[in-house]
């Protein structure tokens, strides 16, 4: 019993870690007021960069490969940045877009690396006993420093004063559209890592496809937790165990595996339907979605 | 550089700026094609000469061009209301499914069989958009659900072709049993360009446009899109209005799906073969179009050439189909943040 318990644990938190990176990206993005609807676009160039840098040689570096996919995640991220906030195109289009060229690229660069071993995965850690993975610690000290970073410094209430009322930090000096640019490309780096996190140790390999969906959920897990960093822990471990589940009873169980194919997506509707009658939508940053003009409004 | 409002920006500005951003795009893609180690001449020559170099192209771009009209000029609408409805790929599946459902499963006389095959494709599709219609009362990003609600058709086409819908003389291969003669569409001879279906294309993209520019329920529609403060003062009921819209979008996209599982395949078969990504695809269309459903009878082809491009870059370059999400999210990309050189110029140097 105690087993399964900590298996299924040790699961929900691995499925749950590229959930959490992703989403922590999308709150620093979304608390400046910019909605970036390409995660799973950046988790695919992510993951394709840092695989292509991880087996260019077996002793490539791995900080390398996860730095490659921070630029990755970030490069595109910037094409959204230009569009939102400097040419004013709505946002959930060009998330859209983005999403599309992500896959798109990632599917067509990578196809050389389709089937490829890689030599250096990135190796689960034995902290006396319990067995963790890097990039898990990594996702659960970011959701810590970035709940302390909005909260409690300087910095992040610019960056949120910014996503909630753009005039208002446009008058007390702040340039809104530098912050919202920084916001993009850092929301843009942590989706590439997560997808380096699938590339270089859940998955350890490179395939067509192989973000699966999970940069969308993790789009609307950000809605889910109210664009709070910690509740986001909570909210990646809870669609961590649903895969967990997935992958559990699948094929033991008279349910078809469709059912369970459907269940996250399912689920993201119910979920985000519970939030809505919750009225949650009144914690989305007052500025969200809207490109910011000077003297409008 | 700073931006100056047009009050009323002209047609001519509009089209400009479209062709500017779409040669844009072009050479943003070439650029991938070049990191990717083939020629972008090579590839535009391969896709323009496989597609409107000879009949056999063409007729592909014609097949390519049917779901693409149908659910583009449905899209339209929904843009116009701003309703983003990016779950066409979905509400086609589900369009096919009743259709399908209808054509295996209901006993009808000959004639009959084909208008009811196609009014259940609409109804399939029609409710499948109603849901997000619905969840956007909850206040759902209709983005979020129809994308999710895309995943969830494909899970469904799965489990009735592998499941209870799965043919009888299957080996290998998940799809169900061929559809009666009666419900086999007529096709232009030599090609899988289905007409009936086309024809209903353009009936449907110049409906809409009436429908959006002559009637009332159009004028509400613009309104809502354009000011809902207005629309909610004036007594516009901005739910029912897009309760309609996704009806109307879900329905056309519908008809997509039942036109070519009864035109081209004759049974329903895997998402992945029943679509090659129409839903994404007729977004860039209806934007392309400026929301006007009548205009997608010029940008269903011209995606439509991307579309059987993509195939042939697979057959003759070797490249993944992928090729083709680089190109519909570029030009949509460069689309949208184009949108403000229409409606105002651009001025160098500090604000006088």
């Amino acid at each position: 019993m105690d087993n399964i318990v900590v298996e299924a644990l040790v699961r929900a938190l691995s499925v749950g870690t590229p959930l959490l990176l992703a989403c922590l990206g999308a709150i620093i993005n979304e608390r400046g007021g910019v909605v970036n609807l390409g995660v799973e676009g950046m988790m695919a160039v992510g993951a394709l960069a840092a695989f292509a840098v991880a087996s260019s040689s077996p002793d490539a570096n791995l900080w390398l490969a996860v730095g490659a996919s921070m630029l990755a995640g970030a490069a595109l991220a910037a094409l959204h940045a230009v569009a939102t906030v400097t040419l004013r195109a709505n946002q959930f289009v060009s998330g859209l877009a983005l999403a599309l060229i992500g896959t798109g690229a990632a599917g067509l660069l990578g196809k050389k690396f389709e089937g490829l071993p890689l030599f250096n995965k990135v190796a689960d850690w034995n902290l006396g006993g319990l067995v963790i993975n890097p990039f898990t610690v990594a996702a659960l000290l970011l959701a810590a420093a970035l709940a302390f970073y909005l909260n409690s410094t300087r910095s992040g209430l610019t960056l949120r004063s910014v996503g909630e009322n753009p005039a208002a930090a446009d008058v007390l000096g702040v340039n809104v559209g530098a912050v919202r640019v920084l916001a993009v490309l850092a929301g843009g780096s942590l989706s590439g890592v997560a997808g380096a996190f699938l590339a270089l140790s859940y998955r350890a390999s490179w395939a067509d496809n192989m973000t699966a969906g999970l940069g969308w959920i993790a789009v609307a897990l950000v809605i889910f937790v109210g664009w709070r960093p910690l509740r986001a822990v909570l909210g990646s471990l809870f669609f961590g165990f649903l895969y967990y589940l997935q992958f559990r009873l699948q094929g033991n169980s008279p349910i078809p595996t469709e059912v369970f194919n459907a269940m996250p997506f399912v689920l993201v509707l119910v979920v985000l339907a519970l939030a809505g009658l919750r009225g949650q939508q009144g914690h989305a940053p007052a500025g969200l979605g809207r490109p910011y003009v000077r003297g409008e409004r | 550089m700073r931006f100056v409002p047009i009050a009323v920006p002209s047609a001519a500005r509009a089209g400009l700026v479209t062709l500017a951003a779409v040669a844009v795009a072009l050479a943003l893609c070439a650029l991938v094609f070049v990191f990717y180690g083939v020629s972008p001449a090579e590839v535009y020559s391969t896709m323009l000469r496989g597609t409107l170099g000879d009949s056999t192209g063409l007729a592909e771009v014609g097949r390519r061009t049917i779901p693409l009209l149908l659910v583009g000029a449905g899209l339209a609408i929904a843009f116009r209301a701003q309703f983003f409805n990016i779950g066409g790929e979905g509400q086609l599946l589900l369009g096919a499914v009743f259709a399908a459902g209808t054509a295996l499963f209901v006993p009808l006389p000959g004639p009959l069989l084909l208008p009811v095959v196609f009014i259940m494709g609409a109804v399939g599709g029609g409710l499948w958009a109603w849901i997000a219609a619905l969840l956007r009362r909850l206040n759902v990003n209709e983005i979020l659900s129809t994308l999710m609600l895309n995943y969830i058709a494909v899970a469904l086409v799965t489990y009735l072709i592998a499941g209870p819908w799965k043919g009888k003389d299957v080996r290998g291969y998940i799809y169900t049993d061929s559809f009666p003669e009666a419900a086999n569409l007529p096709v232009v001879a030599g090609t899988q360009v289905h007409w009936p279906t086309l024809l209903l294309g353009v009936v449907v993209a110049l409906g809409l446009q009436w429908l959006l520019g002559r009637s009332t329920f159009g004028y509400a529609l613009r309104v809502v899109g354009e000011n809902p403060g207005a629309a909610r003062y004036a007594g516009i009921s901005s739910a029912r209005v897009m309760t309609t819209v996704a009806l109307i979008t879900g329905g056309a996209a519908g008809l997509a799906g039942a036109g070519e599982v009864a035109g081209i395949h004759h049974r329903l078969l895997e998402a992945g073969q029943i679509s090659l990504g129409y839903g994404f695809t007729a977004v860039i269309v209806a934007w392309l179009a400026r929301g006007n459903p009548a205009l997608c009878l010029i940008t269903a082809p011209v995606m439509g050439i991307i579309l059987a491009g993509g195939d042939l870059l697979k057959i003759d370059l070797n490249m993944p189909f992928r090729v083709v999400d680089v190109f519909s999210g570029v030009i949509l990309l460069c689309l949208i943040a184009s949108e403000v050189f229409v409606r105002n110029r651009v001025v160098w140097g500090v604000r006088a």
